[in-house]
């Protein structure tokens, strides 16, 4: 059963149109991840799903309520955490945390219950008396994700929770995370992070505002019809200009030290081997979600070329 | 110039009580791209700031091209570019009028203004909206407006603070592209980061955590002593046995 | 409407308010600074004006009537001059406002019971103080000349003493005719407008800045919830200087207070509670922190301390303008100050302008909770 809809989702600002025609399901207890470049429309459509904000076309429901007629109702069934995370700074955790529960109108005993709980499982107990702006990035991440959590949502709206967060604090973020849907919770949310996509359990990729492919991640990396090559070699960039050229290449990006080069189908790949020259390794890969993510937007583009 | 562009020795900010870089030595020869990564808080701007004469030094000692930041700081800012994580741009200026501010603030002698201009704009492939304003710039395009406002005066050794945070994967690509096309022409770049994934295009790499570093050396060395397939497992290991150290 | 989120929010309200103790001491002392500076700045009187006089008469009338120059508190004679020259260059080198010059047929003129002219020549670069002077020169003047022609005419023994020309002037409310008395009122209005509307303006743009209101409008927080909530912290803080205000106003300019001081603080809280949701509409509007710090500023402070009739009389305004003040709070507030302060006035005298401030306070809080959006773009 679908937990979140889109049909045909639209929001224009004046000119442009920063989500296009967005349909799109997401099941309950799935981690799903919205992903595209800046500006794709990935915030916007988070927006919209959460009744903040209203559709210029088409419709969404959240949890079977509309959200633009029920946003009420939407909200009380969701939890959403902005980019910023929106906990004042001078209040301390604790104090954050019962601003919320007013709010949501979790009282007495069980209030006291949770957020004991809460604290426990982000191992936050021994800063509850921290103000919000003295904890680090990870930790203020933590307390965000509590304040969302309080009135047990059903569904999680995260978008790009994890930005500018150190590598241990994120790691146990999607700990916690994976905690909650193994308790029914779905999650949605937005990420530039590729590395952050792979542990979705579905992807949809969406760039200037329409959607592009949805699938899980191997999905998306095995419907590349493209073979994929990462060549190491001493001087990448003047290999990757003299590879560039050659018919059957689509492109060749550089991925730190190495790169990585897209053949149509059925290219030959040793006389570009030859080309590269004796020093360099040609090895085929399974791409990356970044590669694909690359590589589909970049046909996006020229098929958009072509077409205006 | 000397063999390194940067020396760092036993270098310490305090602020307050908090310290916010800790005892931290390293060295960066000359041509590296040597990356500083870290997460937010870690110190990392902190000395980026120093490095370039912005702010002084509580202890230790740093050397940028040659010159002490701390007595010779004239000197220093010569030789350096530094690219703020805020793109110190006017948002209410043309793109060329950035430039040709620029230009003007790091001294370019008039002679050459017109032609690093031309550099600057066909780097940052804004060649046909010179005379766009800056703020309608998406951010890709903004990031290499500001790398390219950062070397109007061709300095020898580039800081950039954390150029590529908030913009997209394929942006951040294009921009590791031209900083590699700077470390071939020569130019030592200092580069910041908290993207983990961004360690795999450095020649070396300091980890910063809690203003010490906690790792240094080429990514592909550290990855094979510590048996570990990814940067990322890498640090966190080293943030593990940092607190446990420290525990 | 819920009280408990209500409550949430006038309870993180106050948190706020007391974590920040710089802006909170900002927001204690604001009243009594401004108060002082602004009371002692706009006093009207004016007390020992530097005088010159230059007495071409000699006679007694004239040596009288310049012995009343030198008696009244408000003329200081620095010193009796020979010559014209002398008294333009004491007004040119600015160091004397008043040049007094009795011709020498004031004396037969004043005794013959015709017009005595004396010329004034007045510095009048500063105008207010200048026509002040002047209307001190004249008062006194006039008293002189009318006490001259009774005894003259007594003297004459005339059969039936004429009729004393009496021109007792009573002043009332304000028998001592001290500025002061209906300025400070007049300044506790314009005072608490400004703090009122400064202390609110930035709340909603704060939140807006910092991401917070993305994340209270994912809640089921209602506008009026909110709203409500912000206007009580703030009420008591207003509250609190309100009380230091008026403490002001009575202990250091020992302004009579003749009316009910808790019928004063009840006026005060209505008055109040408009110029706090005057600050939220201005948030709701302003984009920035510094937008809503300006828009504040300008629109509380210009109309209360040029419109609201504290020191500029309202009947001496252009038609235009005097309609325009019938849309400033602090017009009615100014109303009610007088009224209280100085008349002792009640309930039953002020209700009109007190209705007044209900309904700018009603249709301002309404506006605010309109103009609140409710969703981010």
């Amino acid at each position: 059963m679908a937990i979140i809809r889109t049909e045909n989702l639209t929001r224009r600002f004046g000119e442009r149109t920063a989500v296009d025609g967005l349909t799109l399901e997401v099941e309950k207890g799935e981690v799903f991840g919205l992903l595209g470049p800046d500006g794709a429309g990935k915030t916007t459509t988070l927006r919209m799903l959460c009744g903040l904000l209203d559709a210029s076309a088409g419709a969404a429901w959240v949890a079977d309520y509309n959200a633009a007629e029920n946003a009420d109702a939407v909200k009380d069934r969701i939890g959403y955490m902005a980019q910023r995370f929106g906990l004042y700074g001078d209040l301390t955790v604790e104090e954050n945390m019962h601003f919320y529960s007013d709010l949501f109108g979790i009282t007495g005993a069980e209030r006291v219950r949770l957020m004991a709980q809460y604290l426990e499982m982000t191992r936050m107990e021994p800063f509850r008396n921290r103000p919000a702006a003295k904890l680090s990035g990870g930790m203020k991440q933590k307390l965000a994700l509590m304040c969302t959590l309080l009135h047990k949502p059903q569904v999680l709206f995260l978008d790009e929770p994890t930005n500018g967060v150190d590598p241990v604090s994120r790691r146990d973020f999607w700990t916690i995370l994976y905690q909650l849907v193994e308790g029914g919770m779905t999650v949605f949310v937005t990420t530039a992070y590729l590395d952050e996509a792979e542990r979705c359990d579905r992807v949809a990729l969406m760039n200037q505002g329409r959607l592009i492919r949805s699938g899980t991640p191997d999905q998306l990396k095995s419907s590349l019809d493209e073979v994929c090559y990462e060549v190491k070699c001493a001087d990448p960039r003047a290999v990757r200009e003299r590879l560039q050229t050659q018919a059957g290449v689509l492109s060749v990006e550089p991925a730190g030290a190495a790169l990585h080069m897209f053949l149509a189908p059925d290219v030959p790949v040793e006389p570009l081997r030859s080309l590269a020259g004796a020093g360099c390794s040609f090895e085929r890969i399974t791409p990356s979600l970044e590669d694909v993510f690359i590589a589909l937007i970049r046909k996006e583009e020229q098929s958009a070329g072509k077409r205006g | 110039m000397p063999e390194n562009a940067v020396e760092v020795r036993g270098l310490v900010k305090r602020f307050g009580d908090f310290h916010a870089v800790d005892d931290v030595s390293f060295e960066v020869s000359r041509g590296e791209i040597f990356g500083f990564l870290g997460p937010n808080g870690a110190g990392k701007s902190t000395t980026i700031r120093i490095l370039c004469g912005l702010l002084s030094p509580t202890a230790g000692e740093a050397r940028v091209g040659g010159y002490d930041v701390a007595t010779e700081a004239e000197q220093v800012k010569e030789n350096i570019g530094y690219m703020s994580q805020k793109f110190s741009l006017y948002d209410d200026l043309a793109v060329e009028e950035n430039i040709d501010f620029f230009s003007g603030v790091y001294g370019v002698r008039r002679e050459i203004r017109e032609t690093r201009k031309e550099y600057v704009l066909k780097m940052a492939g804004l060649e046909n909206r010179r005379g766009d304003m800056t703020r309608l710039l998406a951010g890709g395009w903004k990031q290499r407006l500001a790398l390219g406002c950062a070397i109007l005066h061709e300095p020898p050794i580039l800081f950039l603070d954390e150029p590529t945070s908030g913009v997209d994967p394929i942006a951040r690509r294009t921009f590791w592209d031209l900083i590699y096309q700077l470390a071939e022409a020569g130019n030592t770049v200092f580069v910041s980061t908290h993207y983990m994934d961004e360690a795999e295009y450095c020649h070396r790499i300091a980890l910063m955590y809690r203003g010490r570093i906690v790792a240094l050396g080429a990514p592909a060395e550290l990855k094979r002593s510590l048996n570990l397939p990814s940067m990322e497992d890498v640090f966190i290991s080293r943030i593990e046995e940092e607190e446990r150290r420290t525990a | 409407m819920t009280f408990r989120r209500y409550r949430a929010v006038a309870k993180k309200e106050f948190l706020h308010i007391l974590r920040d103790w710089r802006s909170l001491f900002a927001a204690l002392a604001m009243p009594l600074v401004l108060l002082l500076l602004f009371g002692y700045a706009l006093t009207l009187d004016v007390d020992r004006i530097a005088t010159y006089v230059y007495d071409q008469d000699g006679t007694p009338e004239s040596r009288e009537l310049v012995e009343r120059f030198r008696g009244s508190r408000y003329f200081d004679v620095l010193a009796m001059v020979g010559d014209y020259q002398t008294v333009e260059r004491g007004i040119d080198t600015s160091r004397i406002l008043l040049g007094v010059v009795i011709p020498n047929d004031f004396s037969s003129n004043v005794l013959s019971g015709k017009e005595a002219d004396v010329q004034l020549l007045l510095d009048g670069s500063d105008s207010n103080t200048a026509s002040l002077a002047l209307g001190y020169a004249e008062g006194l003047m006039q008293m002189y000349a009318l006490e001259v022609q009774n005894r003259a005419q007594n003297q004459k023994g005339m059969g039936h003493p004429g009729p004393a020309v009496d021109a007792r002037i009573r002043v009332w409310y304000n028998s001592e005719l001290q500025s002061k008395n209906y300025i400070v009122p007049g300044l506790i209005a314009v005072i608490l407008m400004i703090i009122a509307a400064l202390l609110t303006s930035l709340t909603i743009a704060r939140e807006w800045e910092n991401g917070t209101m993305e994340q209270l409008l994912s809640t089921p927080l209602r506008p009026a919830e909110l709203l409500l909530g912000k206007l009580s912290a703030f009420f008591v803080l207003g509250l609190v200087d309100t009380v230091i205000a008026i403490f002001v106003g009575v202990v250091v300019f020992e302004v009579p207070l003749r009316g009910n001081p808790l019928f004063l603080l009840a006026a005060s809280s209505i008055f109040l509670f408009g110029a706090l949701c005057w600050g939220i509409l201005i948030s709701t509007v302003a984009r920035s922190q510094l937008m809503a710090y300006q828009m504040g500023i300008l629109s509380s402070f210009l109309p209360a301390f040029l419109l609201s009739g504290f020191v500029y009389a309202i009947e001496n305004m252009p038609p235009v303008i005097r309609l325009l003040t019938y849309i400033i709070p602090a017009r009615y507030f100014v109303t009610i100050l007088k009224g209280i302060f100085l008349k002792g006035a009640g309930p039953e005298v002020l209700w009109g302008p007190l209705a007044l401030l209900c309904v700018y306070a009603a249709v301002v809080f309404f506006l605010a909770t309109k103009r609140l959006r409710q969703k981010v773009a």
